[in-house]
């Protein structure tokens, strides 16, 4: 399990939990697990556009993840969250289906990137998955206290112009996310890790700092677990993490239910 | 005449693939239209396209299991609607998230489920197609299972119909009629399980997550009252579906020659831009605000 091959899908899971724990705090707490699940899958687009004229997918990765957190964004300021996200998706998906159509390449490739194959990460793929990990978490560092503060309030106040930017920064954080951790882990670990870790974190703890620690360490707790799992058995990683992210929930919210 | 062939491909209306995915499309478009208008006033778009990802899991299951995937999506999306129900979340925030860890478990699910289909028979191709779904690929004889499913998921909306709108406009006023929000909930989940079901496996979930929200959202932007809504989302959706598969036959003779491009694509375009020009057109009605559904509350904190 720690042959040296592997130790390149240890250390890229590492980075991908501890961000993932920490962004998934706010889709928690702003109730945006929606978004989660529409940029990965939409992002999809890019990859196979980037397939279709043949450039390294990590540049329609970021491509599409930007559009996409941009036309939900502009969408939002008038429309409900939800529609403005479900629309944003759908668009997303909809050219998705057409590159996907033009293109000749195998199914597989683009199943892979669906499911993820971190067993199968390489070494030149971790300087670019630290470097968004880094900016990202500047991000998320200058802007803490703001994103906090709107991500409490309604869905309502954050309409208002002032509010506006910290939306945008939201979505901008998630797009960078999406672009640094689809290559490596797939859609489905990242939408997982970004949900079930943070959402478990909230129903067990009291106070924002608690959380996110929290959130961090199921997360990391999480991916490790079901890597072993997977090499163990050689059942698929999403599996393993998907069933752990709904006990985890479940436990969560029998938790809340006998002691708050 | 070349006129009009400019248009239409010659051969449109005498394809038999042609017909049949244009009255299984345009039935789904208005069962769509009238569970998906519900579904936008009650800001539950996420749960209505989880529910067509997690009915593909339930497919998946049915498929290694040999029988029809149309009762492994029916009971999964029903099984999942009553999950959410039972750990009885009240915050819309708190719903959204939990939404997400079980669309997180049942596409792990679903991963399991293909990798076993895969080492089992190796067929790649049926795994996309269960992803994609296609409405050109409809066998004709499915009909009347969809026609009947159709009814049903109505029927499950007109029955409780003034419930399920009080319900999903103010809570609060069928509280003090001394009447719980929660059983019309319940329907109305109910129904958008059977019309995701019946839309996601014949059109597959793009398509059926692109009906179910775009028609509704802007048909509510534009409607003066319920009855006009209602009609406003079914011909945005029926003419969507026409026009999509029209633009898709027709693509048969664009670059790269001979190949067609997808249906869902223009659809999926056709009501983006449709709801595009319904924000332009009239700003939005009060009584629909999101200040007005979003009511902050203080277990979100």
């Amino acid at each position: 399990m720690f042959e040296p091959f592997m130790i390149n899908a240890w250390i890229t899971a590492s980075i991908v939990a501890v961000i993932s724990g920490l962004v998934g705090f706010f889709i928690a707490l702003r109730g945006q697990a929606f978004i989660a699940h529409a940029l990965p899958n939409g992002a999809f687009a890019g990859a196979a556009a980037a397939g279709l004229i043949n450039i390294n997918p990590l540049f329609g990765l970021g491509f599409f993840s930007l559009l996409g957190a941009g036309t939900i964004g502009l969408l939002e300021r008038k429309s409900k969250r939800d529609v403005a996200t479900a629309l944003g998706f759908v668009l997303l998906l909809g050219m998705g289906a057409l590159f996907l159509s033009l293109s000749t390449e195998y199914s597989q490739q683009i199943f892979s990137l669906l499911f993820g194959e971190i067993l199968g990460v390489s070494p030149s793929q971790i300087l670019p998955t630290a470097a968004l990990a880094v900016i990202t978490l500047g991000i998320l560092i200058l802007s803490y206290r703001r994103l906090l503060y709107t991500s409490v309030l309604g869905e309502e106040l954050s309409q208002k112009a002032l509010f506006r930017n910290q939306n945008l920064i939201f979505l901008l954080m998630v797009a960078l996310v999406t672009t640094m951790a689809i290559p490596v882990v797939g859609t489905l670990l990242l939408f997982t890790l970004l949900v079930s870790p943070a959402a478990t974190a909230r129903l067990i703890t009291k106070t924002p700092k608690t959380a996110i620690a929290a959130s961090v360490i199921l997360a990391l707790l999480m991916v490790y677990s079901s890597i072993a799992f997977s090499y163990v058995s050689n059942w698929p990683v999403g599996f393993f993490i998907g069933m752990m992210g709904v006990a985890s929930y479940t436990v969560g919210q029998l938790w809340r239910k006998l002691f708050a | 005449m070349s006129f009009l062939h400019a248009i239409v491909e010659p051969g449109f209306f005498s394809s038999s693939v042609i017909a049949t995915a244009l009255v299984i499309g345009c039935l789904t478009a208005v069962v769509s239209a009238v569970v998906g208008t519900f579904t936008v006033l009650r800001s539950q778009s996420f749960m209505g396209h989880a529910l067509s990802d997690i009915g593909t899991t339930g497919g998946a299951a049915a498929y290694l299991a040999g029988v029809p995937t149309l009762y492994g999506f029916i009971l999964i999306n029903l099984a999942t609607s009553g999950f959410l129900e039972a750990l009885g979340i009240k915050s819309k925030k708190e719903r959204d998230v939990a939404t997400g860890v079980i669309l997180g478990g049942a596409l792990g699910l679903a991963s399991l489920f293909l990798y076993l289909d895969t080492t089992n028979t190796s067929t790649s191709g049926d795994t996309m197609n269960l992803l994609f779904g296609s409405i050109l690929t409809i066998q004709s004889s499915i009909e009347p299972l969809f026609i009947a499913l159709a009814a049903l998921a109505l029927m499950f909306i007109v029955a409780t119909y003034r419930q399920l709108l009080l319900a999903s406009l103010d809570p609060d006023l069928l509280r003090v009629k001394n009447r719980s929000p929660q059983l019309a909930g319940i329907a109305f989940l109910v129904a958008l399980s059977l019309a995701v079901a019946m839309s996601a496996i014949a059109i597959g979930t793009i398509l059926s997550t692109a009906l179910l929200i775009g028609p509704a959202a802007a048909a509510v932007r534009l409607g003066k009252n319920m009855r006009s809504v209602f009609v406003y989302s079914s011909t945005i959706g029926v003419l969507s579906i026409f026009f999509g598969v029209l633009l898709s036959y027709d693509s048969y003779n664009w670059p790269p020659f001979h190949h067609g491009w997808p249906v869902s694509f223009f659809v999926v375009s056709i009501i983006f831009i449709t709801y595009l020009v319904t924000l332009f057109i009239k700003p939005r009605s009060k009584s629909y605000s999101p200040a007005h559904l979003d009511t902050p509350r203080s277990t979100d904190v």
